[in-house]
Order: C-alpha cells, then structure tokens, then sequence
C-alpha cells in the first residue's frame, strides 16, 4: 500500500547547527531535481527513438551544440534567457502580493508597441543613442504600467478578478498591435512592420566591448538584483509579503492595502513593459503579434517555481532557453516537425514541475504486514 | 458501511482469555509513534480506552493529545506501533477506516455543510443508495436522539443553528455512523456552562449504553466532573493514567507540567485607575445588514481589567475591531481614547494608521492568530516587524531590532521553535500565542485589547498569559479581556462586561458575581442588572 505523507521540513538536524540544516534541505531538493532531469532525460531519449529511430545520444549532443555550439549561439541564449529573466522578475512582486496577473503577454506587448512606436517616429531626430535609449525604457516602462495600473485599480476598488482581467488586457494589446503594424507596414503591402531603421540603426542596442547583447544581460542582472533586495529588505517588499498571506494581517498591522496592490501591481506592469522594451530594441528590431512569443505565460512558470528568488529564477530561465534553442535545434538538424521538439520540452518540463511534489512529500510503500495477523 | 460490520463482529478467540471480563479494553495504542519534523510529537504510546467509559486526555499544549487521536480517527498514520480495536490488530488510513471500526472523532473545528439541513448533512457522503431516503434518516436521528437526550432538529438549516447545536449535530452524525468510540476534541470551549452541563449529561447517557468516549479538555473541574478516568500526557509521552475519584486538579496539573504549578490565579486592587477607553452607543452593522453590536456603552479605566463574556459570536470581535479602526460603526457611535497625559481623540471612522498616528498605543490580540495577528509564513523576527516596519528612514527595514525583540520573546516566554527561522504556521499554537501577546506587550501600550488569549492554550501557557494581563494592569495599562471561560473571567477580571446579542446585558463586578449570575446574563438581556 502507498502512504503519501509530508516531507519533514528539510531543516531536520535541528539544533544549534542552523546552518547545516538549511545546507541539507537544500541538497535533497537538488539531489531530487537532479534526478527528476535524468529522468526526463532518459524517457525522452525513449521517446525520441520510438518515433525517430535516432540515438538519443545524439540528439542530446545536438541540443547542447545547438545552444551553446558557437559564441553566438550562447550570446542569443544570453539574450533570451535575459528576456525571459526580466519578465519573470516583473511577475514576482505581483505573485508575492497574491495577484494573479497573467497579463504579462500583454504588457510586454504594449512596452514593444511604445519602443517601436519611438523609434518609428524619433529615429530620424538624430537624438544621441544613451537619451533615444532612455526615453525608449521610459515609453514602454509608462505602456505597462498602464496596463498594470487598470486592473489593479479595478480590483482594489471594486474587487473585480484580476486573473480574468489581466488576461482580456492581453487581448487588447495583441488587437492594438494588429491595429499598428498596417500603419508602421514595410515594405508596405507585407502586412508586417520590418526591420526598423534597418539603415541607421537608430534607437538599436549599442555593441557593448564588441557584443551586440551585452547591454540586455546587464540591464536584466541590474533589475534582477534591485527586485531580489527590493522583496527581501524593503519596506514595500515587507508589505508586498504580508499583503500576499492575508489582507486582514495587513490591515490590522495599519497598512493601506489598496494602495499596496495599485502600486505592486503597477511596478509588475512596468518591468514587463520593459521586457518589451528588450525585445524591440535589444533584439528584433521590430513588432508583431508574436513579439511576447508566450514568454509572458512561461515567465509565471519560472516565477513561482524560483519562489520568486530572483538569482534562482535566472537559472531557472536560462534552462528553459536551453530546452527551447535545444530542441528547435534538434528539430531542424534531423528534419523532424516542430512537435518533436514539443514533446522533448514537455517531458523535461512534466518532470521538472513533477519534482516539486516529491520534494514536499515523501511517498512510503507500506507492506500490509498488520493486516495478516 | 456493510463491510464494516464483518470486520468488527468477529471474535478473537485470543482476547478473549487474555483480558479480565469487566475490563475490556476497546482500543489499544500499542506504541505509537509519530514524528513532526523528525521531533516525536508522539513517543511509544501505550494507552488502553475502555469499554462504556469516559476518559479525559489530559496535557499541556503541544504534549501531543490531538495528534495521538487523530492517529486513531485516521487522519495521521503512525510512523511506528500499532492498534488494535476489540483486540484485533487494525490499520487505520483515513476517516473511513475509522469509522468503519466504530471509531468517530468529532473536531473542534465543525465539518459541516452550512447550506444543508441537519438530516442531509447526516448522511452527507455516506452515498448509501442513489435515492436518498431522508424520511428515513429522519427517523433514525430522532431515534438516536430520545435515546441519549438530543435535541435536534432534522429539518433546520445548519446556518440556523448556534454553536451548541451544531456540535449536537457533529455527534449526531457520528453516532448515525455507528461509532462505540467517540473522540471529543475541547468540545466546551465554545459551549456556555448551561450548554456543557447539557453536553455532560449526554456523555453519560452515552456511555451507560456502553460508548466509549474520550474527551480532550484543558479545564481541570471538567476533568473531576465527566471523567472516570485520565490519562496524561507531557511532551509526547505517556505519563501516566489515574482514576478521577482518587485525583485532584492539583496533582493532575503537576502530572501534565511535570512540576508542582499554583493553580491560583492573582487578582491585585487596583489602583489609580483612570478613563482610557469610553464608549457611548456603539452600533455595528455588518455586510449583510445583520447587528451585531446594539447601542453599546462603557468604560475601561487604565488600572484594571474589563473581562467582557458572552457566547460566541455575541458582537465581541466587533467590539475590539471597532476601536482597532478595522470595523466601521453606525453614525452617533462615540469612541472616545484618553491617554496618559488626559488628551483625548474620538478613535470612531479612523483607520488604523490615523489612529497609530494619533499616537494611540494600542495592543490587539484579535481572535484570529494566524488569519490577523500574525503572518503564517514569516518567522518570528518579521513578525515583530508589523507593527513598526514603517519606523526609521529610507526604503529598507532594519531588521535589528525586530531581531532582538524576537530573541527576547522566545527567550522570556520559553517559546519553543527548531530555530529562529522557522515560520510562525509551524509553531504550536501555545507558542504562536506567546509571539503575539509577547509582541503586542512590547509596545508599552496604554490600551490591550485580547480576544480569546488563552484559547486552545495549555494550563501552564494560560498562566503566563494570566499573569502578563497582570503586570499590565499594574502598569496602569487598560486591558480588555474578551474571554470563553466564566471560571477564569470571575477570577482574573475586575468588572465583566457582559454581551448578549449584540446587547450589553450589564456590567457587573468580578469580585462579587456568581458563574450562575453571568451565565444568566449571556442568555437573557438584563436578566440581572448588578450597576
């Protein structure tokens, strides 16, 4: 018989030793992840030889060298993952309030349409690169706010469902885009906006010590470590916290609760705007519909499965753009359609999440030896 | 439910030469063993429960009472021993297991369907057959009623009925389920002493049809009262179990203690009391149009210690919420605060932030430790941080302070936690309780507010409570003293507000009142009018 009981907090060898207890909850929470990804590793190399007849060996190599195989390989992965990072870390304050705001596609989107919108119209003005930049960040910073700030206000006036909100919010934004690219069309007729000043450049990324992605991974790393102290030691990170457990907590403690939701839910609004920001002029260099790419649905993945830790939640990112580069790669490499791929990221990613229940549970088999007597 | 008939009926021909043929165990725990966090809240058990009696389950909080029952009602599976039910070796793996062993727990939380009526809630999930047969379940807990002096009504809605009946309702329910072991968790701390005295002479109905039942109760003269017999338990182990005629409060308390305790409780004069708190037709009505309070009027002087009683739900928790700021009022209430220095300020449609601007020092235990007081998820330190995260400058909070609070807190009060990083959602709720009063006291308030302080709390942690409402009284703090048990109020308080409805039902003095008076009094408005 299977007896599923809670795992004892990892801090088991209590005592004075504090802190080699938190060092051995931790390595069995690693011990456990590790394992569920050489799991998933080798139920997906079965899979991939059941439909592909390939050695699965292979096809991991493939992936590995499909990320990291040149330096740009790995520079592109940096970016990515930095995009996805700064999502992610936007989604945290809010999911720590409780707030179930899975607009961040959105959000993203509308701080894209900002960018492009900037450069469309600023980027024959001749404005010096750090200025263009800047007003950019703050254009698409403004954008999600914006789309933060509605449902937020919305909800701390008249309690409306923030999940339902966010999301039509994500609609919007995608119909605003559609509404923009005929308009910004080029060349025209292509019904998609192109390049953006293909030619001069304007309101790109500067090449940083040579690297055309450098900026976006130090923008990210900036804002990743600002949310990390902003949740651990400030005073709004504290109310953000106490909000999030129990309003009535917050209210008893003479917090004004309205207000901490409006102004969390905002800033979360904004560094996903920001994100669109990264994307535009940091590494398309231009807006569609699929300018978000869903990054906004993964990023609460990594959100919560970091705990909302920023410095975890980069390694977290970082993983997902491996599977993701990976498995595109393996996809093109050995001619297979893109659901193969598909697959190989769902398996990972089905045990990945899986884990997580055996770290808070232990699962017994229990022989029934009582039952005989 | 027919299977479990089979299993129980059969004779084990091996118990039954084994035991004496009066005393015949029902159950026994045969080493049971249960561990939290790799700490045995349960440590090699071994305890018998007899055929038609009723024994008490004696300790202090945290000495594991709860989880050893739970472990025989299914709702924890033991790490290590076993059970054994009319002799017969069993394994228990959830609620039903229980059940079906005849073995039924009733909760001090109630598991009931609020929209159902009492009889559909008696066969909620039983799923007997498809058609459900309410004439005849009807039948059967009117039945079960006049055979053991029940009163309830198959028909009312369980939203209708008060706390006394709803638990009716819980053992009702259990009994309808055929259980012959019935396992009581506090089932009085939320009954008056009328409603309990109804309660024990029920137990006793039941247990001369030879029910077995065991009561978890932390008051003592409940203890001397209902039990045949007490088995006590201290830090998860097995003290010992003693029959009630040959036991006394004293001697139980220092087996559950495991040191000689005084069992008195300090009631100094006061003196130099002052008007702190003054409260003048204070109506509240709630979201759904409900009163709750009805032109409510006192006073609380700093000095003494205002005991207000009442049966739950009474309108007390708005009483405090009210002059906290978390709770609107009706226009023409007046809340008037008058501090130290004799400056006063109306605390009615403030917030709580204008009012701790005010600089009103106010300390609250409400009622609810984890859902208002505290923060589940945080530790202790943060904790202490609630009520003056906003001091000092800049963006971020200095944890110093907080931290050495923390330390102090756990330090005076004995506060047991693996570390200082545990969250507060993992402590006991004795402990928990320690960190919130420990907290609200260190303010230096002028005005303490408790709700149910000492509830669910053990005899040893009550009177440290006791004797910190004490110290702050002396210190010419105001406490008001919201309390469940009339033994404790007529003790500790110096007069004793008396709720009923929403109603003042009048205030009387705790040195002169009877248990009887009070009780009255929470029943009937101005039953007794003693100012």
């Amino acid at each position: 018989m299977i007896h599923i009981s809670k795992r004892p907090d990892f801090n088991r060898f209590t005592g004075e030793k504090k802190k080699y207890n938190r060092y051995a909850g931790m390595l069995i929470g690693v011990g456990i992840r590790l394992a569920a990804l050489l799991l998933s590793l080798v139920v997906s190399g079965v899979v991939i030889y059941a439909i592909t007849k390939l050695n699965p060996l292979k096809v991991y190599a493939e992936m590995v060298s499909g990320s990291f195989g040149t330096s740009r390989r790995v520079w592109v992965w940096l970016r990515d993952t930095a995009l996805l990072l700064v999502i992610a870390v936007g989604l945290a304050p809010a999911f720590k309030m409780r707030f179930w705001n899975i607009g961040a596609e959105g959000q993203v989107l509308v701080g894209a349409l900002a960018t492009s919108a900037c450069m469309i119209y600023m980027g024959s003005a001749n404005i010096p690169t750090p200025l263009f930049l800047i007003i950019m960040a703050a254009a698409s910073v403004l954008a999600g706010a914006l789309w933060g700030i509605v449902p937020a206000v919305f909800k701390a006036r008249w309690g409306t469902n923030e999940t339902l909100f966010t999301l039509m919010m994500n609609y919007i934004a995608i119909q605003l885009t559609n509404f923009f690219i005929p308009m910004w069309e080029h060349p025209k007729g292509s019904n998609t906006v192109g390049i953006i000043n293909a030619g001069t450049k304007a309101g790109w990324f500067p090449e940083i010590f040579g690297q055309q992605y450098l900026l976006n991974v130090l923008i990210v790393a900036v804002i990743s470590v600002l949310m990390f102290f902003y949740l651990k030691r400030s005073k709004h990170g504290y109310e953000i916290a106490v909000v999030g457990q129990s309003e009535n907590t917050a209210r008893y403690a003479a917090m004004n609760v309205k207000k901490i939701i409006v102004r969390t839910t905002t800033l979360s609004g904004a560094i996903c705007g920001l994100g669109g920001f990264l994307a535009v002029a940091g590494a398309d260099h231009t807006v569609s519909t699929g300018t978000a790419g869903g990054r906004g649905f993964v990023a609460i993945i990594v959100a919560w499965l970091a705990k909302f830790n920023p410095i975890i939640m980069a390694l977290i990112s970082a993983m997902l753009v491996f599977l993701n580069k990976g498995a595109i790669a393996i996809a093109s490499r050995f001619n297979l359609s893109n659901d193969v791929s598909d697959i190989i990221q769902g398996i990972i990613l089905f045990f990945i999440l899986g884990s997580e229940f055996f770290i808070n549970y232990r699962v017994r088999i229990t022989r029934g030896k009582e039952k005989e007597a | 439910m027919e299977k479990a008939k089979v299993t129980t009926v059969q004779n084990e021909p091996a118990a039954e030469g084994r035991e004496a043929p009066e005393r015949k165990p029902a159950v026994e725990l045969i080493g049971l063993t249960k561990y939290f966090r790799s700490i045995p809240v349960n440590d090699n058990i071994d305890m018998s429960i007899y055929k038609g009696e009723i024994l008490s389950l004696l300790g202090e909080n945290g000495s594991g009472k709860t989880t050893l029952m739970n472990m025989l009602s299914g709702i924890y599976f033991p790490d290590a021993g076993h059970i054994r039910v009319n002799g017969k070796p069993v394994v228990i793996n959830s609620p039903k297991d229980a059940l079906d062993l005849h073995i039924g727990m009733i909760h001090q939380h109630f598991k009931l369907v609020d929209v159902l009526t009492a009889a559909e809630n008696v066969v909620l999930g039983l799923n007997e057959s498809f058609r459900l047969n309410l004439r005849s379940v009807k039948r059967e807990v009117e039945a079960i009623c006049q055979r053991y002096g029940f009163e309830v009504d198959p028909d009312k809605k369980v939203y209708d009925m008060s706390v006394s009946e709803k638990q009716t309702l819980e053992i009702v329910k259990v009994l309808y389920r055929g259980a012959d072991i019935l396992i009581l968790d506090e089932p009085t701390a939320v009954l008056t002493p009328q409603e309990t005295k109804r309660l024990f002479e029920v137990m006793r109905n039941m247990k001369r049809d030879g029910k077995s039942i065991v009561i978890i109760t932390h008051k003592l003269h409940e203890v001397m009262e209902i039990s045949d017999r007490v088995a006590v338990l201290r830090k998860g182990k097995y003290v010992g179990d003693i029959e009630t005629a040959k036991t006394s409060p004293q001697e139980l308390t220092d087996m559950m203690v495991g040191r000689s305790v005084s069992l008195n409780i300090e009631r100094p004069e006061p003196h130099d009391v002052r008007e702190c708190l003054r409260v003048e037709h204070l109506s509240v009505t709630d979201a759904d149009g409900v009163r709750k309070l009805d032109d409510v009027s006192f006073k609380a002087y700093g000095g003494e210690i205002l005991g207000v009683a009442g049966i739950s739900g009474s309108g007390q928790k708005e009483l405090l919420e009210v002059v906290a700021g978390l709770q609107g009022a009706e226009p023409g209430s007046v809340v008037i605060y008058t501090d130290r220095d004799g400056r006063t300020s109306s605390l009615i449609g403030k917030t709580p932030m204008e009012i701790k601007k005010l600089g009103v020092h106010l300390a609250f235990v409400p009622e609810d430790r984890l859902g208002m007081g505290l923060v589940g998820d945080l530790d202790i330190a943060d904790n202490m941080l609630i009520r003056t995260y906003t001091e000092g400058g800049g963006i971020f909070v200095n944890m110093k302070k907080p931290r050495k609070l923390a330390e102090e807190i756990v330090e005076e009060f004995e506060v047991v936690t693996p570390d200082m990083l545990t969250p507060v959602r993992k402590l006991s709720g004795g402990n928990v309780q320690k960190v919130l009063v420990g907290r609200e006291i260190s303010g230096e308030p002028s005005l303490l507010m408790s709700a149910y302080a000492v509830r669910g709390l053990d005899i040893n942690t009550s009177y440290t409570i006791y004797r910190l409402m004490n110290e702050q009284k002396e210190k010419g703090t105001a406490v008001i003293y919201v309390g469940e048990d009339l033994d404790v109020l007529l003790e500790l308080c110096d007069r004793i507000l008396v709720l009923c409805g929403g109603r003042v039902s009048g205030i009387v003095e705790g040195r002169k009142t009877t248990k009887e008076e009070v009780g009255l009094m929470m029943t009937h408005v101005g039953a007794v009018r003693a100012e």
